[in-house]
């Protein structure tokens, strides 16, 4: 029977074995170095809030695994023979397998700080970069201020966990504006905002110099660069961005740049070898879309994909149109299709907010056109099939604001407000 | 290692689940009030009865509101559910399981030691507890108060502060807003008042069953024993509108409304022990089980109550029937006959129309249809020939009211709230939501519709399910939600942080949507799924 092996139990890993499970019944073996079973790393920050146990982030029940005959390795791979196709374990343990999967998802970023490595200082990707957390944060005696360092998703997520601590949070962000080099400037101000009215102290424009340390090798404080100010603090979180965790094949025949160099079909350059998630980096990327795409979505995409091909039925990675979704604090947001920081050439944003500054849409057009590229939205959800309908009608921005109604997915009884956008977009349009 | 997160989770103790100290004096208020009904209990002799009864439950509503007050008007909206598994009182910690202890032997004595209250029987003049609220009893309905006149005000006060609570804890969400308005109306109105202003209307020369009127069989068990009956027929037509309405509120209103809004209009909009459920035990809600097998023991348990209640009832009527029809066109024999034939049509439409979307549970159903019928074919003959009944349907009843009614209902529906969550009553135990549950499942225009693929699978809705619905598994197969169990609350909805969860009617059609690609995915992959 082929033995397929999956290095990495995340969305991506589990995804294509379960794909593979439901269309075949060769050997499958998961391993990772992480956790015994699938988790959701989405949700760690929802266990340090006390919203969950840790045990409601595993979207399978514990005997679901073996009902499927799913071997489940707890372990951690140190290098792969491609040669022998054999997996080396840091125990020392090998593993023999026919198609090898790597998973193995992203780290965080770490730029070459002084005292990166500092006791106290860390990333937020992993279970165990939460259980540390936990123990230098348990509350705001043990832990007076925290420094995180990087506006991103991440960031922004471990200051709202933070701030449930009642622990003060000074949040360094390169940009001028929170996230601004994905969102537009209008969004990006909204945002800000908010992030300072939930007593975040964010510094805008604030890069770090180093981390300094106490006589003890703990972290003491920080210094930022542009104004030599030195913050104390007790824990420093470093949030700029990840990259693909592959330090493992690096002694190994199997391409790399950023991430494991894959064609269309998700195959590494060895025969047998694929790679899926986080980790894997497009030869040729699709679209818009970066060629590592770091998102939870389409690491189950490429599990689909790469099950199908490893089943018989040869098929390309080609996912549909964009979409993502994040929450900042209490304002939620969604994005369908694209929408860029700065309106490509011959685009125009369309912007409309309310007066509360929760909520706002941008709507990203062509200005000679008016074919609708893709919507922003913050604190109104709105229908991912309707979005998806209208990008492949590529409908004008004209349809879409006018039958916005229909894309609504706010629950029911809540204010709308298309009206009022309709309203904001035809004195737009009279004033042009 | 999942045991260190977990251990070093329970260890320190975070800072989250500290009182400020305004909801310190707001819990000392709270339960200074509920001292007060203590002393009374232990018989302590209060003189000016209505001033002490006023202060109490003036204190335990002053408590409530200003904690309320505190713990949520001071924060930005949204969702609050931050240490909500570092208290101890809702993560089955002490606080919880005291709390969950003290109200199973509150509700053991209210069912069965009525005495310990200060219930007077016989005629006899009040004591204790129950004598504090003869002013208020005899003020709403002239006359002194009984045990389950105070259990119902007390009821009632839960269901009001905590509402209050609940409206302030969701106060960025309208549809929470709205129902839990509408439980509180109807509890207050319906449940407490118009039944004691009903039996106001009582007289020597005029008796009407006064009882509330939302209560619909058979979640009211009594509701067709003989006595009602005869209550309903001696008071003329307005006693068998009363009668008339009770009938319909089963079989047409109650289909009518599920068809257009799903189970919830009743179990989240109107129902009594929903409504004791969504405010006072709104902080369990996350204890449910969520497990495959509690599904499974779920509906064994539930659909084994509904064939009891039906064979009950029938029994029971079945019992005070004649067997002359010259009296009455309904006799026993045409009364079995139509219940089973009832049944009947309804299973065989369901088989030839809805097999496919019962799936496992058409197996459920049809052990439990022939169970009905066998007994009912036994009722005939056992009694026609040997004119002895299997079971006597006194027994039956008394049965049912002693097992479903107080021990289920009360003592673990309510009492295990802190242990087993809010709704194990409703998941488990109450027929009227299986049937609801059945006609939702299968004839109704309710679905909790999923967002494409913007499940991130982290959680939230799962574990804040009350009735341990495993939302997510749905929605990250980008699969809508039909189960029979959803009463509808909405919360799943309110906590996904990704907006991926929609309750709404729509068409019965496509309501199911199982893909098995996820949307916004490959575009060879759905085509793939479809073939
Ligand atoms: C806090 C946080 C919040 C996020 N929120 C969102 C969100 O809201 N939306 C969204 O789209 N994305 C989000 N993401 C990103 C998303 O979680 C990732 O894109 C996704 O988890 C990647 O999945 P994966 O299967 O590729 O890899 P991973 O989930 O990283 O899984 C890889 C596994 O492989 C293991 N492994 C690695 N190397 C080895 C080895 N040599 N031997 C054995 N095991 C190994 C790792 O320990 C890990 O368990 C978030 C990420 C984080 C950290
Ligand atoms: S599925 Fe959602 S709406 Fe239905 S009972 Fe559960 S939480 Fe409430
Ligand atoms: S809460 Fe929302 S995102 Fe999280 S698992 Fe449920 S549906 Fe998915």
């Amino acid at each position: 029977m082929e033995h397929i092996v999956i290095i990495g139990n995340g969305i991506s890993g589990v995804t294509a074995a379960r794909h593979i499970r439901k269309r075949s019944n060769k050997r499958i073996t998961i391993i990772s170095g992480e956790s015994d079973y699938f988790f959701s790393r989405t949700a760690l920050m929802y266990v340090y809030m006390g919203h969950m146990k840790f045990e409601h982030t595993q979207p399978y029940e514990n005997w679901f695994w073996e009902k499927n005959k799913l071997e489940l390795i707890h372990g951690f791979v140190n290098t792969i023979d491609t040669e022998t196709k054999t997996l080396h374990f840091e125990t020392g343990d090998i593993l023999n397998y026919d198609k090898l999967i790597i998973a193995t998802g992203s780290k965080p970023n770490k730029f070459g700080w002084p005292g990166q490595d500092l006791n106290g200082v860390l990333g937020m990707y992993h279970k165990q970069d939460l259980e540390n957390l936990e123990e230098l944060t348990s509350n705001n005696k043990i832990c007076k201020r925290a420094v995180i360092v990087g506006g991103g998703l991440i960031g922004v997520e471990l200051a709202e966990m933070l701030h449930s601590r009642n622990i003060p949070v000074t949040f360094l962000v390169r940009e001028s504006s929170f996230w601004n080099t994905i969102l537009p400037n209008s969004d990006s101000e909204m945002i800000t905002r908010h992030i300072k009215n939930n007593d975040i102290d964010i510094r805008l424009s604030s890069n770090l110099k180093s981390i300094n340390s106490d006589d003890k090798g703990f972290v003491k404080s920080v210094t930022i660069e542009e104004t030599g100010e030195e913050i104390l603090c007790d824990l420093v979180g470093l949030t700029a961005g990840v990259s693909p965790n592959i330090n493992f094949i690096k002694s190994s025949n199997i391409e790399f740049n950023k991430g494991i160099l894959v064609n269309k079909y998700l195959e590494s350059n060895i025969p047998d070898i694929y790679a899926i998630g986080d980790c894997a980096e497009q030869r040729e990327p699709i679209g818009h879309r970066k060629s590592v795409e770091a998102v939870w979505y389409t690491g189950r995409m490429m599990g689909e994909v790469v099950a199908q091909t490893i089943c018989g039925k040869k098929i390309t990675y080609n996912p549909g149109h964009w979409f993502n979704s994040a929450k900042f604090f209490d304002i939620e947001y969604q994005t369908y299709g694209w929408v860029f920081s700065k309106p490509k050439e011959n685009h125009a944003h369309f912007h409309w907010r309310h007066e509360d500054n929760t909520k706002c849409i941008t709507i990203e057009y062509n200005s000679i056109t008016k074919e609708f590229i893709g919507i922003n939205t913050f604190g109104i959800r709105m229908r991912h099939d309707i979005f998806n309908k209208w990008l492949d009608e590529k409908q004008d921005i004209d349809y879409v604001i006018h039958n916005l109604k229909e894309a609504n997915f706010d629950p029911e009884f809540y204010r709308r407000f298309e009206n009022d956008i309709l309203t904001t977009y035809n004195s737009l349009a009279q004033k042009s | 290692m999942d045991q260190k997160l977990e251990e070093s989770m329970s260890l320190v103790k975070p800072e989250v689940s500290d009182l400020t100290w305004v909801q310190k004096i707001s819990v000392l208020i709270g339960i200074t009030g509920l001292f007060i009904l203590v002393l009374a209990l232990f018989n302590y002799q209060f003189p000016y009865k209505k001033l002490v009864l006023f202060t109490s439950l003036g204190a335990i509503t002053l408590g409530t509101v200003l904690f309320s007050n505190n713990l949520y008007l001071n924060k930005s909206k949204g969702i609050k559910n931050n240490g909500v598994w570092f208290k101890s009182i809702s993560s089955r910690g002490v606080l919880g399981w005291i709390t969950g202890i003290v109200l199973t032997l509150f509700y053991i004595i209210l069912y069965f030691f009525p005495t310990f209250l200060g219930q007077g029987i016989n005629g006899n003049a009040n004591t204790g507890l129950i004598a504090l609220f003869d002013p208020l009893s005899i003020f709403l309905n002239g006359n002194q108060a009984s045990q389950w006149f105070v259990y119902g005000a007390l009821y009632t006060l839960g269901i009001l502060i905590f509402g209050y609570k609940f409206i302030l804890k969701y106060r960025h969400n309208r549809y929470q807003q709205l129902r839990t308005g509408s439980v509180m109306f109807f509890q207050l109105s319906f449940a407490f008042l118009i039944p004691e202003l009903m039996s106001k209307l009582n007289s020597d020369t005029f008796s009407l069953p006064y009882y509330d009127l939302k209560s619909i069989w058979p979640l009211n068990y009594n509701n067709f024993e003989k006595y009602r009956i005869d209550e309903f027929i001696s008071a003329g037509n307005i006693g068998l509108t009363l009668l008339f309405f009770g009938v319909i509120s089963i079989f047409i209103i109650t289909p009518i409304l599920t068809y257009k809004y799903g189970k919830r209009w009743y179990c989240s909009w109107v129902c009594g022990c929903g409504a004791l459920a969504e405010t006072v035990g709104d902080s369990f809600r996350q204890l449910s089980d969520k497990r495959q097998v509690a599904w499974t023991i779920e509906r064994w348990v539930i659909h084994s109550v509904l064939v009891f209640v039906i064979l009950m009832t029938t029994a029971v009527i079945y019992s005070y029937l004649g067997n002359d029809t010259s009296k009455y066109w309904v006799t026993k024999e045409v009364f079995l006959a139509l219940v089973g034939g009832f049944l009947s049509i309804i299973f065989v439409l369901t088989m030839i129309f809805k097999r496919k979307e019962l799936g496992k549970d058409a197996l459920y159903g049809s052990i439990g249809y022939f169970i009905i019928v066998i007994s009912l074919i036994l009722f005939h003959f056992i009694n026609t020939r040997t004119s002895l009944f299997l079971f006597k349907p006194e027994t039956l009843r008394t049965t049912y009211g002693f097992i479903i009614g107080s021990m289920f209902s009360g003592v673990i529906g309510t009492g295990f709230y802190p242990i087993f969550g809010n709704r194990v009553w409703c998941r488990f135990g109450c027929p009227m939501a299986a049937i609801l549950g059945f006609q939702q499942r299968l004839f109704s225009k309710f679905r909790i519709t999923t967002n494409g693929g913007q499940c991130i699978s982290c959680g939230n809705c799962s574990t804040y399910c009350e009735m341990g619905i495993d939302v997510r598994s749905y929605a990250q197969k980008g699969e809508n939600i039909v189960r029979s169990s959803c009463v509808g609350c909405g919360i799943c909805s309110a906590v996904c942080p990704r907006g991926v969860l929609k309750l709404e009617n729509v068409n019965v059609k496509g309501r199911i949507n199982v893909q098995g690609v996820l949307l916004g995915d490959d575009i060879d992959l759905i085509d793939l799924s479809k073939r």
